[in-house]
């Protein structure tokens, strides 16, 4: 037989669709673990890049994953972008934020961290920002972000809201970290660490300064729905109904407001000394 | 033209026979045989066992009052014979690229006097895993993982919560922040073949394929120990592993 182009063609076909289906059936069994770092990276993360290169690098570190040489003297410790794991989302616990979340974190920054607004870049700059982060982890080609939980209407502030929430903050046990009076000197506070193992500090809820995702009531409603990951803050998504997590922000923002109007009635005082 | 067609046909025949043999190498369940082989034995601790730490759980006396003569930790468990307990002993390397399928029941973890029992858990990847909280107190449930996804959620008691990993890792380390004392260890497999021991440091690995392993035994405490193993069809192995304590430990 005579072997003309045709068959050669076809024998090359059926070789290749072979030799890939062999492969497909040996890479089907064999990844347990996450795929390898990013090779290529788009025009936008290309610029993302460049910035990150020039305003993160030195906390965040060159691979991302939070070894910057300020780290060392930073408390808490720059994120980890290889984990994909952040403190400030809209998605449930464990699951990837939205890029809008990773958006307000760079215009917000993280109060009470290392981590500065970064108002001053455009928005373009931050989603160029943005979309080079996501490289640090493959997770973020893997996955897709969680759906955003619900935020129902706030009811109205009231003493008995406040009240439910203060009995809350003792059943749940919030106090075990946050302390009784929510001063963050709880008998679990000097054991906690972050998921890295760096000591970690609850936060201290009658300081009067802001949350460290926002300060708003639904802000703070978000967090307790979300915990902050990476912390030793859970999530109370499926822990508490819509309604007693609102009782929970009416005492919680009651203890902040309070020590506020304290510091302002001392301030008053001392004034008027 | 009609000797070409016949090639081309007999081309087309060995390219499906080698597509159905590749297919064989891709995700299906290896399910027992006859010629089943099985490797038992027992891991052992070798020295003076570490004296357990005594647990103080005055933070929340609805856990102290669960545990009228105290509680210790469960870090370095053996018996009088030295049979070392809550090791998971485990295939890894040999299975080649044979994948399983999660089994139908969920593994579970329960939260009771305030401790993880079982104190350490060993489930498959993708499998379900049932947190159970016992006690009258709010926990939170808290996995580290490396190769999975973390999650950290508050579980005021009887409310049941369901979760998986998907991949394999041994071992997740699993935290209370709310109770600083209770620790545990989650690993996740990609196959059947692994056990944790029992009170006596025995383990049974059954229904595996014929073949060389390597089997591993991994401790939250003492590390990892390695050994090869061949079995042949319907043969049953026993095997030992040693760890050592530190002298005068």
């Amino acid at each position: 037989m005579k072997t003309g182009p045709n068959t050669l063609f076809l024998f090359t076909v059926m070789i290749a669709t072979l030799t890939s289906g062999r492969a497909a059936a040996q890479n089907a069994g064999s990844g347990s673990g996450y795929p390898g770092p990013k090779d290529g990276l788009t025009d936008q993360e290309h610029r993302g890049q460049g910035l990150y290169r020039r305003y993160c690098v030195g906390c965040h570190g060159a691979r991302g994953d939070g070894n910057g040489e300020n780290a060392p003297y930073l408390d808490p410790k720059p994120r980890d972008f290889t984990q994909a794991t952040f403190k400030c989302r809209s998605t449930p616990t464990g699951s990837l934020p939205l890029d809008s979340d990773l958006y307000d974190t760079i215009s917000r920054g993280i109060h009470a961290s290392g981590m500065p607004s970064w108002n001053p870049l455009t928005p373009e700059q931050r989603h160029e920002l943005i979309a080079y982060i996501k490289t640090f982890s493959p997770r973020f080609r893997e996955e897709q972000p969680g759906a955003p939980l619900p935020i129902p209407p706030e009811p109205p502030t009231s003493a008995e809201s406040a009240k439910r929430g203060a009995e809350l903050f003792q059943s749940m046990n919030c106090w075990s970290c946050h302390g009784k009076d929510g001063r963050g000197h709880g008998p679990s506070a000097m054991t906690l660490t972050d998921s890295k193992g760096y000591p970690i500090t609850p936060f201290d809820l009658t300081s009067g300064t802001r949350f460290k995702c926002g300060a708003s009531d639904r802000e703070l409603f978000r967090d307790l729905m979300t915990g902050l990951d990476g912390t030793p803050m859970p999530s109370f998504a499926d822990a508490l109904k819509p309604d007693q997590i609102w009782d929970l922000v009416h005492y919680i923002q009651t203890i902040r407001e309070g020590s506020k109007s304290a510091s302002v009635e001392n301030r008053t005082e001392r004034k008027g000394n | 033209m009609k000797k070409r067609y016949q090639a081309i046909a007999t081309l087309l025949a060995l390219c499906l026979v080698g597509l159905q043999a590749a297919r064989a190498g891709s995700p299906a369940n290896d399910a027992p045989t006859a010629t089943s082989a099985r490797v038992t034995g027992v891991v052992k601790f070798e020295g003076i066992v570490p004296k357990a730490i005594h647990i103080n759980m005055a933070a929340d006396p609805s856990c102290a009052r669960q545990h009228p003569n105290g509680a210790a930790s469960e870090d370095i468990v053996a018996d009088s014979s030295g049979g070392l307990e809550n090791v998971f002993v485990f295939i890894s390397d040999g299975l080649g690229d044979r994948a399983f399928d999660p089994p139908q029941k969920p593994a579970v973890i329960e939260q009771k006097g305030c401790m993880y029992e079982p104190h350490v858990v060993a489930m498959q990847a993708h499998q379900k895993l049932d947190v159970v909280n016992a006690d009258s107190t709010t926990h939170n449930i808290h996995p580290l993982p490396n190769n999975n996804r973390e999650w950290n959620k508050s579980q005021p008691p009887g409310l049941p919560i369901e979760e998986t990993f998907p991949r394999e890792e041994v071992a997740i380390p699993v935290k209370c922040n709310v109770h600083p004392w209770m620790r545990s260890y989650i690993a996740v497999f990609k196959h059947p073949y692994f056990a944790v021991t029992g009170k006596d440091g025995s383990f049974d690995l059954k229904d595996l394929p014929p073949g060389t392993y390597t089997l591993e035994a991994w401790h939250e405490k003492l590390g990892t120990a390695i050994q090869k193993v061949t079995i042949g069809p319907s043969e049953t192995k026993t095997v030992q592993f040693v760890f050592k304590g530190r002298p005068g430990a």
